[in-house]
């Protein structure tokens, strides 16, 4: 796949960055960043339940390991795909250019890019141009318009990305029971975390999101039969 | 916030989040053959997403009567199959629609 091609692929993910990020720019200065802080952010990351998480983490003014941490944890699908996408590439993916289009592994990208017969550092860095511009220009734009919309439009927009994990999920939980069963139990942690008063003033909340995942996901393994495991590992 | 703790938290961020993906992409080109491992990593993008969104998206919106209005639209949505974008902008619209409800009732 040339750069061309890769480019064109890209629209359709950078249609669906620009609503997303739009979302996630006026849940930012909601939260108190300023619209530039707020576009540094999308720039320097690019992923969107990292994004969510870490301005939770700057409005609460929370410490750097928790910071760490929650980016760690809430990426390291990051990491599984990174592996994944490694045994596709071809000879032009030399060292430079993995240090590139290392950046610009998102589930969208990965995902268009992982359907190819081999993925080449022209293919990568050309599927990745839009969605990048897509994920600045919303997150400007949502950072912008939020301060000049009335408050009910922009509240309402904020729950956007919300709806896009929510959208994330289910599909999936339809094709997996244990994927349903530990997304429950994930739900179920983060609601004690959330409402036990002692729990929701000494836990904080990049911390917990950690918690509950990596407990109900360790569960998923244990309740896991290895024939279902394989299934899983197909679906997902 | 001032700018000085921003940046150091914009850094850190921005540093990990670059590291998870680069160095595996960089390091590793063999298949994980160990099933366990693999389904840990399966798992953890669906129990991150799920303990982000609930409870904190009713808290998302001016009233929780609104963002609860959002947060059953999205999940009728998501469940009928619809793709990423019809959902999020359906969740928008029903907590903008109860917003203004709850808006006109007041007066």
């Amino acid at each position: 796949m040339s750069f061309k091609q890769g480019f064109n692929y890209g629209l359709a993910i950078g249609l669906g960055y620009l609503s997303v990020s739009f979302s996630f720019g006026i849940m930012a200065v909601n939260s108190g960043l300023t619209w530039w802080q707020t576009v540094l952010i999308s720039i320097a990351n690019l992923t969107s339940a990292g994004q969510v998480a870490g301005v939770g983490i700057m409005a609460a003014s929370g410490g750097l390991v928790e910071m760490a941490v929650a980016q760690l944890i809430i990426n390291l699908r990051y990491s599984l795909m990174a592996i994944s996408l490694s045994q596709k590439t071809d000879s032009s993916m030399t060292l430079p250019a993995r240090l590139v289009d290392s950046f610009f592994i998102t589930d969208e990208i990965f995902g268009v890019a992982s359907a190819q017969k081999s993925v080449g550092f022209k293919c990568m860095t050309g599927l990745a141009v839009l969605p990048v511009a897509g994920w600045t220009l919303g997150t400007l734009l949502g950072a912008l318009l939020g301060n000049v919309l009335p408050s009910i439009v922009t509240s309402s927009l904020s729950i956007g990305i919300y709806g896009m994990f929510v959208a994330i999920v289910l599909p999936v939980c339809k094709k997996s029971k244990v994927i349903t069963i530990i997304s429950v139990l994930s739900v179920m942690m983060s609601v004690v975390f959330r409402y036990v008063p002692l729990l929701h003033e000494k836990v904080a909340s990049g911390f917990a999101i950690i918690i509950c995942a990596v407990i109900s996901a360790l569960i998923g393994v244990f309740i896991t039969s290895d024939e279902e495991g394989e299934k899983e590992a197909v679906n997902g | 916030m001032d700018n000085k703790a921003f940046f150091t938290l914009l850094l850190v961020m921005g540093v990990t989040t670059y590291l998870v993906r680069m160095i595996p992409f960089v390091l590793f080109r063999k298949k994980i053959e160990n099933k366990k491992v693999k389904a840990f990593f399966d798992y953890i993008p669906y129990t991150v997403l799920s303990a982000m969104t609930f409870p904190e998206i009713l808290y998302s919106t001016d009233s929780i009567i609104s963002a609860a209005a959002g947060a059953v639209t999205a999940i009728i949505l998501s469940y009928k199959g619809k793709n990423l974008l019809v959902v999020a902008i359906g969740t928008c619209l029903a907590a903008f629609l109860v917003s203004l409800a709850e808006m006109w009732l007041k007066f």
